[in-house]
C-alpha cells in the first residue's frame, strides 16, 4: 500500500505528452503574438492621421505626402459588399439543406462542392473570375471584386452555418411545427433565430477572409489612388497595397506598408471582437 | 353536449415503421372534454398512436400509415385536410419541453402570429397574459417576458409550451408522458393545471407511471405490443380490468 506518487512509465509518458501538447498550442499564441509585435513595431511610427485620412499623392510610392484612405475605403467596400452577397446566397443554401435535404444525395453532393470550393485557392477565383468579365467586357471595378470575393466566402459560409444548423435540435423544429408552423416558418423563425450566433460568426470568419485576400481582387477590382465613387470604379485594397509598398525598394514605403498592415489588423479585430460580443448576447436564447 | 360524445375517431388505423409494425388495426373513440391516457409498457405504440392524432408520423420518412382518423368527423389524413390546420387544432405538449429560441412573450404570441389570429399589440398583450395565466406561469413571468425563453428552469418551461400550445386555440391537447423530465413539484404542478384544462379541451396522455393514470383520467386505453387490449372508463379499467394483460400490466408484472 501507498498513496505516494511513483514515477513509473506511464507516468513520465503523460507528462511527456502534456509537454508536447503544451507546446504545440502555445506556437499559435507565440505566432500571433509576434505578427501583432512586428507590425506595431514597424508599422506604428508610420502610422499617422495623414496616412488613414488621406488618398495617395503624386510620387506617394516615392515617399510623398499621401495615404491609403483608398485601400480602407476599398477593402470595406469590397469585403462588406462581398460578405452581405455571400450571405444572400450562402443562407438559403444553409436552410434548404437542413429544412428540404438532410443528408440526401443531392444534399451530400452540395456539401462535397461546397469543400471542393473552400478548397480552391484564392488566385484561381479571381483567375475564374477575370475570364468571365472580359468575356463579357467588363472592366476591373468594385462590383467585379465583391462578386468574386462572394464567391470566395460562400463555401466557408455556408460550411460554417451548415455546422451550426447539424446541432439544431430536431425536438425544437417539432416544437414549432406542433403548433401549426409551415416548414419555411420553422426555418425563418425559428432556426434561425437559434443558429443566429452561429450565423454571426459565420459572417465574420467569412469577412475575415474576403477582406485579407489579396490574389481574388488583384484582377477583378484592380488598383487605383482613387475613392471608387460607383461600382463599376476599380477599387484598391489593404492587401494590395502592402504588397505594393513592400515591393518598393525605399524604407519608408515599406514601413508604410506595415503601417496598412496595422490598419488591416485592427479592423479585423474589432470586427471579431463586435461579433464576440453580438454573438454573445444573442447566445441567450439558443435553447440547449 | 353530452359529456358522452367522441371527439376523436380512430378506425382500423395500421401504422409501419420500414417493415415492422408498430399499429394493429386500431379502433377507438377518445371522449370530449376528459382526459384520457394511454398505457402500456413502454415499445407498445403508445407515442405512435397519439402521434397519429396531430399528423406527426409523417415527419419520419419510412412510416406508412393506413385507416382513417377523424377528429370532429373530419379525416385529418385526407388529401385536401391543411396539416397546419390539423396541427393547430390538435395541440401537443412533448416529452421534453422546447421552447422556441426567443423571449418568454414571443413563445406565446408566436403561434398567434404564424395564423394571423390577433392584430394590434394590445391584443397581443391581452392574450399573452391570459394563456400564461391558464397555464399557471403569469405570476413568475410578468416582470420579465422579455428575457429569453431558455432562461426558465425546466419545470416553468413546459408551462411555457403549454401556454404557447394553448394560444392557437386548440381543442385538443395531446400529451406525450408531459412529466417524465420534470421533478415532482413541476410534474403536480402540470397534472393540476391539465385537470383544471379538461372542462374546456380534449386531453389525451401518454404515460407510463400508473399512479398518474389513476390521478388524471377519466378513461383509460391500455395497449400491449402494438395492439390496443382494453378501453373503458377509469375506475372500470383500474378496478374491474376484463382482459389479463390489463391485469398483468396493473399489477405490475411488465
Amino acid at each position: 500500500m501507498g498513496m505516494k506518487k511513483k514515477w513509473r512509465k506511464r507516468h513520465i509518458i503523460e507528462t511527456l505528452f502534456k509537454g508536447i501538447m503544451f507546446l504545440s498550442s502555445s506556437v499559435v499564441v507565440f505566432c500571433l503574438g509576434y505578427i501583432l509585435w512586428t507590425i506595431i513595431i514597424k508599422g506604428l511610427p508610420a502610422l499617422s492621421w495623414e496616412m488613414i485620412s488621406q488618398v495617395p499623392q503624386g510620387g506617394y510610392y516615392l515617399g510623398k505626402e499621401g495615404g491609403i484612405l483608398n485601400a480602407i475605403i476599398g477593402s470595406l467596400y469590397l469585403a462588406t459588399g462581398g460578405t452581405l452577397l455571400a450571405l444572400l446566397i450562402s443562407l438559403p443554401i444553409a436552410l434548404y439543406m437542413e429544412t428540404y435535404m438532410g443528408t440526401s444525395r443531392w444534399g451530400n453532393l452540395v456539401r462535397l462542392a461546397l469543400d471542393v470550393l473552400w478548397g480552391i485557392p484564392s488566385i484561381v477565383y479571381g483567375a475564374f473570375g477575370f475570364t468571365i468579365m472580359l468575356a463579357i467586357g467588363m472592366r476591373a471595378s468594385l462590383l467585379g471584386g465583391i462578386i468574386v470575393l462572394a464567391l470566395l466566402e460562400i463555401p466557408i459560409m455556408v460550411r460554417a452555418m451548415d455546422e451550426v444548423i447539424r446541432q439544431m435540435p430536431k425536438d425544437l423544429e417539432q416544437a414549432a411545427l406542433a403548433i401549426g408552423s409551415t416548414k419555411l416558418e420553422v426555418a425563418l423563425h425559428v432556426v434561425i433565430r437559434q443558429m443566429l450566433p452561429g450565423i454571426v460568426s459565420a459572417v465574420l470568419l467569412a469577412f475575415g477572409r474576403g477582406i485579407g485576400d489579396a490574389a481574388s481582387v488583384l484582377f477583378t477590382a484592380g488598383y487605383t489612388d482613387r475613392i471608387p465613387t460607383s461600382l463599376m470604379s476599380p477599387t484598391a485594397s489593404l492587401p494590395l497595397a502592402i504588397f505594393f509598398q513592400l515591393s518598393t525598394p525605399f524604407p519608408e514605403v515599406q514601413q508604410r506598408a506595415y503601417a496598412a498592415a496595422l490598419v488591416l489588423t485592427i479592423i479585423v479585430l474589432v470586427i471579431s471582437l463586435g461579433s464576440r460580443w453580438l454573438s454573445s448576447r444573442l447566445e441567450k436564447f439558443v435553447i440547449k | 353536449m353530452s359529456k358522452l360524445t367522441s371527439h376523436i375517431q380512430i378506425k382500423n388505423l395500421d401504422v409501419y415503421y420500414g417493415k415492422s409494425q408498430a399499429l394493429k388495426n386500431i379502433s377507438i373513440e377518445i371522449p370530449r372534454n376528459q382526459i384520457t391516457v394511454i398505457m402500456g409498457p413502454s415499445g407498445c405504440g403508445k407515442t405512435t398512436l397519439l402521434k397519429s392524432m396531430n399528423r406527426f408520423l409523417e415527419l419520419n420518412d419510412q412510416t406508412r400509415i393506413t385507416g382513417t382518423v377523424l377528429v370532429d368527423g373530419e379525416d385529418i389524413y385526407a388529401r385536401d385536410a391543411d396539416v397546419t390546420e390539423v396541427r393547430k387544432t390538435v395541440g401537443l405538449l412533448a416529452q421534453r419541453p422546447f421552447p422556441l429560441p426567443m423571449s418568454i412573450y414571443d413563445n406565446v404570441a408566436h403561434g398567434m402570429h404564424i395564423h394571423q389570429m390577433k392584430s394590434g399589440r394590445k391584443k397581443y398583450d391581452e392574450a399573452v397574459e391570459h394563456y400564461l395565466k391558464l397555464a399557471g406561469l403569469w405570476d413568475e413571468v410578468k416582470d420579465r417576458l422579455h428575457e429569453p425563453a431558455a432562461s426558465l428552469s425546466i419545470g416553468q418551461q413546459q408551462r411555457l409550451c403549454l401556454a404557447r400550445g394553448l394560444a392557437v386555440e386548440p381543442e385538443i391537447i395531446l400529451g406525450d408522458e408531459p412529466t417524465s423530465a420534470l421533478d415532482p413539484i413541476s410534474s403536480q404542478h402540470i397534472e393540476k393545471i391539465l385537470l383544471g384544462l379538461k372542462n374546456d379541451y380534449t386531453i389525451v396522455i401518454v404515460s407510463h407511471i400508473l399512479r398518474q393514470a389513476r390521478r388524471l383520467a377519466d378513461y383509460v386505453l391500455f395497449m400491449y405490443l402494438g395492439e390496443l387490449i382494453e378501453a373503458g372508463p377509469a375506475h372500470q379499467v383500474f378496478e374491474e380490468p376484463k382482459m389479463e394483460q390489463t391485469r398483468g400490466y396493473l399489477s405490475g408484472q411488465f
